[in-house]
């Protein structure tokens, strides 16, 4: 019998960081956030509410074990014990099986506080594309949500959707973005309202005849138009910012731009960190209210 | 804020819409809703630092709204909406 060896083209890189100008030492609150969503899991450590240490990993089937895990990862290049976090808050689709976590938030609130950190205050419309849901999020200075919408009832335009296409096509999560520009011409979309169709179409174009590349580019055109019909509806106003593993795929938001018409807001940190930060700043925001260590009951 | 519960699929656009500014959390349409699509929490989950009581769409049926919804929306002589009738402040709409 010969062994089954399956390249995981899914798979993105799982990061780890720790700010080397910070002595958590010295600190006089250290919080924690905790984003465990559909398919990553980000744990952000702040120090009086700058970003210490975070950790970004995948999410596995259980989700206490994977916030866990979040949290090793995020103290591995620390020597902070645990026993020092101040507060916690869990957030995102498996906030409720954070078990380390004094209190849950909805990714939507974290996610506006945390574009707000981490692009900047000018921030006034948040994208958030993560694994199986988008959130479309206008905020004020304060971060602080002023209209949301949320798609969360199927995983087309998704992160999930992009790595079945990745997976299908053979082709490395981290290159689709690239090699989606690498097209003599720009072929039309797929199917935009449901991933298992699109996968089917896909199949029936390769059939044709089409290439890896041009599947990828009309996936990724089919993606961009369904995050545009979301982002349409709530409106747009400047500065826009895209939070979430997508942002990091340049063959989606580069079609997405041109229909907004607007140039996303950059920043030096991981765009998939933001709900961790978020969820970090109202854990600092607990600890400064003298709320850190009393343990609320938990709420969905 | 503007809560926006709902969803979009391939038929079409179902959001309730909470006008959290002018919700009170009294609770009017808890009771009134014959889906009993609403709740009203003790503090908004998406504003958690207002603190205050706020009617927002539950989340099992948060994924359910066209079919929820439907019976108060015939296709002809459409009476208003009880929930949007029954609040004061106005904080209801639907997008369909």
């Amino acid at each position: 019998m010969g062994e089954e060896k399956k390249p995981e083209f899914w798979r993105w890189t799982e990061t780890n960081w720790v700010n080397p100008e910070i002595d958590w030492k010295r600190a006089k609150f250290l919080s924690v956030g905790i984003d465990v969503g559909s398919v990553s899991t980000q744990a952000v450590i702040m120090a009086d509410g700058e970003i210490f240490a975070y950790g970004n990993m995948r999410t596995g089937s259980d989700s206490p074990n994977s916030a866990r895990n979040g949290l090793n990862f995020a103290m591995e290049k620390t020597d902070m014990p645990e026993s020092r976090i101040d507060s916690c808050i869990g957030t995102g689709y498996g906030r409720v099986n954070v078990p380390m976590a004094d209190r849950t938030l909805t990714e939507i609130a974290c996610h506006a506080r945390g574009a707000n950190f981490i692009y900047g205050p000018q921030v006034r419309t948040v994208l958030d594309v993560g694994g199986q849901d988008m959130k479309a999020i206008q905020c004020d200075d304060k971060g602080r949500v002023t209209n949301f919408l949320m798609n969360d009832k199927c995983a087309a335009g998704t992160g999930r959707g992009m790595e079945v296409f990745a997976d299908l096509l053979g082709v490395p999560i981290v290159e689709v973005g690239e090699r989606s520009y690498n097209v003599k011409q720009e072929p039309p979309a797929v199917s935009n309202t449901c991933v298992v169709y699109a996968k089917s179409e896909a199949t029936g174009l390769l059939r044709k005849g089409w290439t890896t590349e041009e599947v990828l580019a009309a996936y990724c055109r089919a993606m961009a138009e369904r995050i545009y019909s979301l982002v349409e509806r709530l409106g747009v106003i400047p500065e826009f910012a895209i939070t979430g593993g997508m942002a990091k795929n340049r063959g989606v938001i580069d079609r997405l731009m041109p229909m907004i018409g607007l140039e996303p807001a950059k920043t030096q940190w991981d765009s998939q960190i933001a709900g961790g930060v978020g969820a970090a700043l109202f854990a600092f925001a607990l600890c400064q209210k003298g709320k850190g260590k009393e343990r609320k009951p938990r709420s969905a | 804020m503007l809560a926006n519960y709902g969803y979009q699929d391939g038929s079409g656009e179902y959001f309730i819409t909470v006008d959290t500014e002018k919700c009170d959390g009294c609770g009017d349409c808890v009771n009134i809703c014959p889906a009993r699509v609403f709740e009203v929490v003790e503090e908004d989950p998406n504003d958690p630092l207002r603190e205050e009581p706020v009617a927002m769409v539950t989340p099992d049926k948060r994924r359910k709204l066209k079919y929820e919804c439907n019976p108060c929306k015939p296709s002809v002589n459409r009476p208003p909406l009880p929930c949007v009738k029954s609040c004061k402040a106005g904080a209801f709409s639907h997008s369909w």
